[in-house]
């Protein structure tokens, strides 16, 4: 657990401000989590005094970056254990990620009448790269189905996975639901048919400990902003030998050995699929928030936010047992992270999210980028409240007290 | 009543809570609940109010020189807006519909209360109520 609640909120400068009058209670951490004064100090410190290009000029301030830079590399490699930094392609984010994988490897694998295997749960940017992907490949795109509690039916991926899977494209833990998916089982079984996996790691990695050797995945996605570190970074982690015979995504600088009219040679991976100058500074702060993460330890942050979770859930059960079941839990899988997302009896979910807004607690309303996922619940969307490592029970408190009254009102 | 009239009870009334952002929207969703039903069958796409978040549909008919709206929406506190809409401009001449200058929304500090995003919304419906009564204006004369 983590006992040093205050001293962790002191790291995090955003939490400690009014918002409608009210304390800010910030519960949209599976859209984006704030960021400790050590990644905001690295940002600014880069641009202060060390900011140059990377990998091209001789002088100093460009060897420092370049050095940071790498730095960052090195330490996703450790906090993924990845066999070596080259496997880690540093993207804008997930969502380029997996487009960087739909557009190359798919291109040079896939072929009409193969199959691409998702869930139910996917978010957008899990679902749209592969259907584009698809469409112009003449492939087909099979969705495993999910239960009530929203837990992936594994009997029926199985019925799906075939040798015409050539890639099982899953999300590791829902930002939705919650949900961590059985994604060692997944790999597995989809390696046994010859399908490689690709894995939607953006909610995952800031819950989960990741070690892709283990796992044995072929691709893994990673946020940053979602790991506590700066917008507009990510990581994609692929195997080595995929990623050498996967032809480059973007044309341009630094991917490139030599440059002809005639012919054009591409650089070693990583740099074959990092053309053009990237996010330096949020590459380089990055690394502060991996630090930071490590230093509190996963197994700590994960306890930490199970316990809130289980609080908020306990808390909604007392409000319905007086309020005859008015707000409905969406995602009861027994095995999920502290994302909860539930609607009211009568409201809307955008009305809720207004009226939590005026209290100053800051939750997400609306269909989480996962249109389909809402369409197998029969629901627009939901409100979701998303726990973090500067959490406390008190701010848990302070939302159900929120939605006890919301609650009351809609009983009017 | 005047549109000037009805603006200032909307801003005497909305004064009451302080600026408290929770009650504020209580009594939005409260006033939301005064609209008068409106008929499904003209819950149509035609009739929906293109650019809201929400759902919000405006079903305009003009009778005897006055135009009369129909409205709803598919979310309280946006139903609440409009209601302010609809108690300002139902029943009123094209002319007094047009010449209107909204001053209520800047002295209840509306966007303030509804963010960006929603203001648009708001935008629009005063925009698609603004060209109903263009229209009748210029089918009247």
């Amino acid at each position: 657990m983590l006992n040093n609640i205050t001293h962790i909120r002191a790291q995090f400068p955003i939490l400690h401000q009014e918002v409608n009058g009210k304390p800010l209670v910030y519960f949209d951490n599976a859209a984006t989590t704030q960021k400790p004064k050590q990644v905001i100090d690295a940002l600014q410190r880069y641009y202060e005094l060390d900011n140059a290009n990377i990998h091209r000029a001789a002088h100093t301030l460009a060897a420092r970056s370049t050095e940071y830079f790498e730095a960052t590399r090195k330490t996703i490699q450790q906090f993924i254990n990845a066999k070596e930094e080259a496997e880690c392609i540093f993207t804008k984010g997930v969502t380029e990620s997996i487009n960087l994988v739909a557009q190359t490897w798919g291109k040079a694998n896939l072929n009409a009448g193969d199959e691409v295997l998702i869930t139910t749960m996917e978010h957008h940017s899990n679902i749209v790269p592969w259907q584009m992907i698809c469409e112009e490949k003449g492939a087909i795109l099979k969705v495993t189905p999910i239960n009530n509690s929203g837990e992936l039916l594994m009997e029926e991926f199985d019925k799906l996975l075939s040798t015409k899977t050539k890639i099982v494209a899953c999300v590791w833990v829902s930002n939705a639901l919650g949900t961590i998916n059985p994604v060692k089982e997944i790999i597995q079984k989809a390696h046994a048919v010859g399908a490689v996996v690709l894995l939607d790691g953006a909610q995952a990695c800031s819950h989960m400990q990741v070690d892709v050797q283990a796992l044995d995945c072929d691709f893994l996605t990673i946020s940053s902003h979602k790991l506590y570190g700066p917008t507009g970074v990510g990581v994609l982690y692929g195997k080595r030998e995929l990623l050498e015979a996967m032809p480059p995504y973007q044309g341009g600088g630094e991917m490139i050995k030599d440059v002809t009219f005639e012919k054009t040679t591409y650089n070693e991976i990583p740099y074959k699929f990092e053309a053009g100058t990237p996010n330096i500074g949020g590459v380089i702060a990055f690394k502060f928030a991996l630090d930071y993460v490590n230093e509190l330890g996963k197994e700590n942050i994960a306890k930490h936010e199970d316990h809130l979770l289980k609080h908020f859930v306990e808390g909604v059960n007392q409000i319905n047992l007086v309020n005859n079941n008015a707000i409905t839990l969406v995602g009861e899988a027994k095995n999920k992270v502290s994302v909860q997302s539930f609607t009211i009896n009568n409201m809307h979910h955008f009305d809720v999210g207004m009226m939590l807004d005026a209290k100053g607690i800051a939750v997400r309303t609306g269909h989480h980028c996962t249109q389909p996922l809402m369409q197998r619940f029969n629901l627009e969307g939901t409100v979701r409240a998303s726990f973090a490592l500067y959490n406390t029970t008190e701010e848990v408190d302070v939302l159900l007290q929120a939605l006890s009254s919301i609650v009351k009102f809609s009983n009017r | 009543m005047t549109t000037t009239d009805i603006q200032n009870e909307i801003i005497d009334n909305f004064s009451l809570f302080e600026g408290d952002m929770e009650s504020t929207l209580f009594y939005l969703m409260d006033l939301g609940k005064k609209l008068p039903a409106m008929p499904d069958e003209h819950k149509t796409e035609n009739y929906i109010v293109k650019g809201c978040q929400s759902k919000v549909w405006v079903f305009p008919t003009f009778i005897d020189g006055k135009v009369y709206f129909e409205a709803d929406s598919n979310t309280e506190i946006t139903k609440g807006l409009v209601y302010l809409l609809w108690s300002i401009w139902n029943a009123q001449t094209p002319d007094e519909i047009l010449n209107s200058e909204l001053f209520f929304i800047e002295k209840i500090g509306m966007s303030r209360m509804i963010g960006s995003q929603r203001s648009n919304g708001f935008a629009n419906m005063i925009k698609q109520m603004k060209l109903y009564a263009l229209a009748y204006k210029t089918k009247g004369a």
